[in-house]
């Protein structure tokens, strides 16, 4: 996937957890927990999604890795 | 025979709309269905219905603001046979003069206003409504009402078709771009945001609660690295859909402290407690934007940690989507508010009325601890339990809090 996608699909099933926030509105360097606000279900979810759409097992340790979308871009395609 | 009548979903809720039917009259439901969608001060809530039988009559309309009491629909009982003439003499029952209305309507109520078109003069026969309406979030709604976007105009694309912030967004886009309009503005814009409409009901109940509840508060910090350690051995065997978050880990505690010493589980109703033998075990949810939503977790004393953490996990989605259920709304008995992985060390909440206790919390915290004769540093948490005085003393609310602990130490007794 490029980066490009892996974003994409980041902020999608990111949408789909927090359905209150537009998936536009977000900034490369958005914190999911100290900007946007998920707590720690909300990141569960995410991350069980994530696990989900990329096949990537994402260990609790490795939360930190995926806390912004340029992040997580980083760590998918490491990964991938 | 049964009326089905606009409930109280919360101790200061006055009135809701009605915007969502889910049955058609001649279907049956039994105990517990879900039979409409109620938008409240708290968001859209899911009414179930507490008679089995055939939905025989729609008497309320998709729009109508309707006091609490007020006919929504008439279930007829699986033995009895449809009340043919009572529809079609009383076709039409005035709403602000409901029938089923409670026995005394709170004298501040004012009188209600109907915010749908007026129904029309005859209406002999009920006509089959398909479910119709619109599942949204809190901040959808909110994002509605400030553009002046009717809901039924937008596409949902979350959660079970729920409109999104975006999807409101959206359509306030196109309707600009099609009329060419500088601004979106309406009639709408006047009406209060749903926020503000949640601010004023976590006020209501919470001013309500200082001024009638004599609150105590007890604390203890408590040993949290057994519990941490258990939690990161289990969940690094775990998928992510099958882990565990230490919250799941306190509602549990809490419920089984809760069972055993159940002086600070249940309601305080017409100036006496009514003790609980079952733990409703309310879970306090923030919403993003503000607001607050603390619905039930069922008979959480009989569910073991997985179904607690798979009925948390339901919880949380379905506040965020909108979609919590009117029993979730009132049956708690005791309610459980955390303040999450990271943040302030402790907190004493307020009691979330009728309830006679609350369990507040703090970010867990690595700390020094003694062991022995030795300090270490040890992940701790502080617990604070506000109880109501009526109902008890510092001595339960204190062995509670000893029973809470307790179980906290042995993890993977939970």
């Amino acid at each position: 996937m490029t980066p490009d996608e892996i974003r994409a699909a980041f902020l999608e099933e990111l949408a789909k957890v927090a359905p209150d926030i537009a998936p536009e509105t977000v900034g490369d360097d958005d914190h999911i927990q100290d900007d946007l606000e998920l707590d720690s279900m909300d990141v569960l979810n995410l991350v069980t999604a994530l696990h989900t759409r990329f096949g990537i097992d994402i260990p609790e340790s490795d939360y930190p890795q995926i806390g912004t979308p340029a992040l997580a871009v980083a760590y998918f395609a490491r990964t991938d | 025979m049964g009326m089905f009548t606009m409930p109280s979903l919360g101790a200061d809720m006055e009135a809701g709309t009605l915007v969502e039917w889910l049955v058609n009259p001649g279907d049956t439901v039994k105990r517990g269905d879900v039979v409409a969608v109620v938008e409240t001060q708290k968001g859209a809530i899911e009414i179930e219905t507490f008679e089995a039988g055939t939905v025989h009559q729609l008497q309320a309309e998709l729009g109508q603001k309707l006091p609490v009491g007020a006919p929504l629909a008439v279930i007829v009982g699986e033995d009895e046979a449809a009340p043919e003439a009572m529809s079609a003499s009383t076709p039409d029952e005035p709403s602000a003069e409901p029938a089923g209305a409670p026995p005394s309507p709170a004298p501040t109520v004012e009188p209600m206003v109907v915010e749908a078109p007026p129904r029309p003069a005859a209406a002999p026969t009920p006509v089959a409504q398909p479910p119709q309406g619109h599942v949204a979030s809190p901040a959808a709604r909110r994002r509605a009402a400030e553009l002046g976007v009717d809901l039924a105009t937008v596409t949902g694309t979350g959660l079970g078709g729920a409109i999104q912030m975006a999807d409101v967004e959206g359509a306030a886009g196109a309707a600009q771009a099609k009329t060419g309009a500088a601004t979106v503005s309406a009639p709408e814009a006047v009406k209060p945001s749903p926020l503000v409409e949640m601010r004023k009901a976590i006020a209501a109940a919470m001013a309500r609660s200082k001024r009638e509840i004599p609150h105590f508060y007890v604390s203890q910090t408590i040993d949290l690295q057994p519990a941490t350690e258990w939690l990161d051995t289990t969940n690094a065997d775990r998928a992510p859909a099958n882990r565990i978050l230490m919250g799941a880990l306190f509602v549990r505690a809490c419920a089984l402290a809760a069972a055993k010493v159940s002086t600070v589980n249940g309601h305080f109703t017409d100036d006496e407690f009514h003790r609980s033998d079952a733990v409703h075990a309310g879970v306090a949810i923030a919403l993003r934007g503000g607001g607050l939503v603390a619905p039930a977790l069922i008979d959480a004393h009989k569910k073991g940690l997985d179904a607690i953490m798979a009925d948390m996990r339901d919880l949380v989605t379905r506040a965020r989507a909108g979609r919590l259920r009117g029993s979730e709304m009132t049956m708690g008995t005791i309610t459980i508010s955390a303040l999450g992985d990271a943040g302030a060390e402790a907190m004493s909440g307020v009691i979330f009325p009728p309830q006679v206790a609350l369990v507040g919390i703090g970010a867990p915290q690595r700390r020094p601890w003694v062991i022995g004769d030795a300090v270490e540093p040890r992940q701790t948490v502080a617990v604070t339990v506000s109880v109501d005085h009526r109902v008890c003393d510092g001595r339960q609310a204190a062995k509670f809090l000893v029973e809470f602990e307790a179980h906290m130490q042995s993890p993977e007794a939970l």
